[in-house]
């Protein structure tokens, strides 16, 4: 394929050189983590970064099958491209797949529903996915996240260390020296891993197009019944339900990022195909929490606030 | 190539705000992280932009002005792709700079003019120097408040220069003088200094040759072993982890540390595709002719190797204090080095390195941010190599057993 790039003057085997070596970095920390934790699994959101991650999960074990589960930690607010998706890929994969619901936590009295008139389930995530990894007795749980999305990922260790109520603690970290990973955990405690604490989106799409990496449908253009609320394009139905005063409207979109249906916002875009995405990421002003997430712009410290909640 | 650059300073040296300037001025900075840290700085400041607070994210170190942590920052320019490694310089410096500095390509060690060389930017210099941080860049900071004086900064240098040359492993010290808060010499080169020739910081960094690593022989770290047990692989068993030391391909012969044997190497995977060779730092996993018993832990070895490994359960090491509690003789840890876990039990602490004289001096115990080396017996054989020649097989991590916690970088020197 031909690999239309403008975020550097890289020339295509510069480009591939540069995505194999974080894939051999994220390969060393797939293994590392696998050996030394008991019972690991890989979160799975049908996201891009989660997509890339099970791609390179795979890689890491092959010919041998994975040799942890995955889970997916649904909100109920879904898009349905996404759910169709991730079943395709854990057949394809023959992976292992446990859904952790948002909504049985809320039906159980272990979450409540945010109130107000547009409840978004991102934050209650977190009492699920603690949950599910007490009920499984997980010990580490691999994410997709990336320091280059959030001032506060950015100072987050490669092994993320959970206490028994999951939180993060930004000031008793555990150095990592030469990238060396220290797994050992007391009962109760946790460990989140991230492989592709080095990348960035560009990387991520670059991969996405060398690897063939499948994605959901809702990541290229196409046309979507929106409304615009704060600067973003929501997709109307399901949990976006239309308030007084507001007009849906036809626009050519696509998606950034995958997450709660609630409040991730759809861009403008005619990219149609992973070239066409690369184009228009290497020349994005905004960050892609940025442009997507209405909950990342609710404050400053939207993020950390929620690590510290015991979130992703 | 990606360049990966540790930066080092004191507190209020301007690390931040350089490296803020460094994302804003090659346009790595996005619109809305613009606009929120406007916002910030209204709110922490005295209402001028503040570039520093672009990485520091937690909420703390807003509000105090410090940096918390080590932040990682990426960035790219036409020429080059950055990885930034923003070690603070308060609290845990030591801890911070060693993480920073590991690695690492280069070294940024940050002066402010008005103080000149402090202990600090001393022990900045030494940590590079013991972490094999060959390259550093000396940003003489803040010119703009010593009236771009080209006096103060050659004495600055000169100083610096001296410290250097008598550090335990030789570096090689590019200095400038900037102004990270104005911009000058960071991105554009200084209309104020133009009694400086050198190239401005960015320039520098695109250009800057890294020395390869030296080639040892091909090393490879046993992580896992697959074995996939279907019918289709009934016999494969893939021995897997990252190769470093040097190429490896078809054919070679190997040697099991610390076991012995030896055997032929059949068959190189790289993420599941076959290939006939490997280049180090590929993740790999390699299948070899004989059926040998080999685990985690276990490293193969090229047979024919230009400089072998060391099976030891003695080693010497210098050390890195990283945590509160002391660390003493007759005390007991976890060792991590490659993919081995075993204990280690101190059986001397040879020397405390005294940062700010790059002396030695006798020690009892070492303490948080202490620089020493001790003496290890460590309850199996590791297969070691000098931290110089061979980073990964000279690299290690005490843990403390009952917290978890990891406390100690090790760059190990030789066995006992």
């Amino acid at each position: 394929m031909t690999m239309i790039d403008s975020g550097t003057q890289a020339t295509p085997a510069e480009i591939k050189q540069s995505v194999a070596e974080l894939e051999d970095e994220a390969i060393t920390i797939i293994r590392e983590v696998a050996a030394e934790c008991r019972n690991p699994v890989l979160l799975f959101s049908g996201g891009k970064d989660s997509a890339v991650l099970l791609h390179l999960a795979a890689k890491a074990f092959r010919p041998g099958s994975l040799p942890f589960p995955v889970m997916h930690v649904d909100t109920g607010h879904n898009f349905d491209e996404v759910i169709v998706y991730r079943d395709i890929l854990v057949e394809q994969y023959g992976v292992k797949l446990i859904v952790a619901s948002v909504q049985e936590s809320i039906d159980s009295g272990r979450a409540v529903e945010e109130t107000g008139p547009r409840p978004s389930r991102n934050r209650l995530q977190s009492v699920t996915l603690l949950d599910a990894i007490a009920e499984h007795k997980f010990d580490a749980a691999f994410g997709g996240g990336r320091r280059d999305e959030d001032k506060a990922r950015a100072k987050e260790r490669i092994l993320s260390f959970r206490d028994h109520f999951g939180q993060w603690e930004p000031r008793a970290q555990r150095p990592e020296p030469w990238n060396m990973l220290n797994a050992k955990i007391r009962p109760g405690e946790h460990l989140r891993a991230f492989p592709l604490s080095n990348w960035t989106e560009l990387d991520i799409w670059r991969y996405i197009g060398i690897e063939n990496v499948a994605l959901p449908s809702i990541y290229f253009s196409h046309r979507r019944t929106v409304v615009e609320r704060n600067g973003m394009l929501l997709s109307v139905g399901g949990p976006v339900v239309l308030e007084a005063g507001e007009m849906p409207f036809e626009e050519i979109v696509r998606y950034r990022t995958v997450g709660d249906a609630s409040c991730t916002g759809a861009v403008r875009s005619m990219a149609s195909n992973v070239d066409e995405v690369l184009v228009e990421v290497a020349a994005a002003r905004i960050t892609e929490r940025g442009a997507t997430r209405a909950d990342d712009n609710f404050s400053d410290s939207a993020m950390e606030d929620r690590k510290r909640e015991g979130y992703f | 190539m990606v360049l990966r650059i540790a930066t080092a300073g004191s507190v209020d040296d301007g690390k931040s705000t350089l490296i803020g300037r460094l994302l804003h001025d090659t346009k790595t900075v996005f619109e809305d992280q613009l606009s929120a840290v406007e916002k910030a700085s209204t709110r922490y400041g005295d209402g001028s932009l503040n570039l520093a607070l672009l990485t520091d994210g937690l909420r703390a170190e807003r509000e105090q002005g410090i940096t918390i942590d080590v932040a990682y920052r990426y960035f790219a320019t036409p020429k080059r792709t950055f990885v930034v490694a923003d070690t603070p310089g308060h609290a845990q410096y030591t801890r911070n700079m060693v993480t920073g500095a590991s690695a690492s390509d280069v070294a940024i060690v940050l002066v402010d003019a008005r103080n000149g060389l402090t202990e600090q930017t001393r022990r900045h210099l030494f940590v590079a120097s013991l972490l094999g941080v060959k390259l550093v860049i000396l940003a003489v900071n803040k010119m703009d408040l010593v009236d771009f004086d080209e006096a103060t900064y050659h004495r600055i240098v000169a100083e610096a220069t001296a410290h250097a040359d008598a550090l335990p492993a030789p570096v090689v010290l590019n200095p400038l003088p900037i102004s990270a808060l104005l911009g000058d010499n960071v991105v554009d080169a200084s209309t104020n200094m133009p009694w400086f020739k050198g190239l401005p910081l960015l320039d520098l960094l695109e250009t800057i040759e890294v020395p390869g690593d030296h080639n040892v022989g091909a090393r490879l770290a046993v992580q896992w072993v697959i074995r996939p047990y279907s019918t289709e692989h009934h016999d494969y068993r893939g021995f897997a982890g990252r190769l470093t030391g040097g190429s490896l391909a078809i054919g070679d012969l190997i040697r099991v540390l610390p076991g012995g044997q030896q055997s032929t190497v059949i068959g190189i995977d790289r993420g599941g595709v076959p290939q006939d060779t490997a280049q180090p730092g590929e993740a790999i996993s390699i299948q070899l002719a004989d059926d040998i018993d080999i685990g985690r832990g276990d490293v193969l070895v090229a047979a024919v190797a230009s400089e072998s490994p060391i099976v030891t359960d003695r080693i010497i090491a210098d050390i890195s204090w990283m945590v509160d509690k002391p660390l003493e003789t007759g005390s007991r840890w976890i060792i991590k080095h490659q993919t081995r876990t075993a204990k280690a039990f101190v059986s001397a602490i040879e020397l405390r390195h005294d940062v700010a004289t790059a002396t030695r001096s006798p020690a009892e115990s070492l303490g948080l941010n202490d620089l020493g080396r001790v003496h290890l017996n460590v309850s199996v054989p590791l297969v070691i190599d000098n931290y110089d020649r061979h980073r990964p097989g000279g690299a290690a991590v005490l843990i403390d057993e009952a917290t978890g916690m990891t406390c100690a970088a090790l760059m190990i020197r030789d066995s006992e």
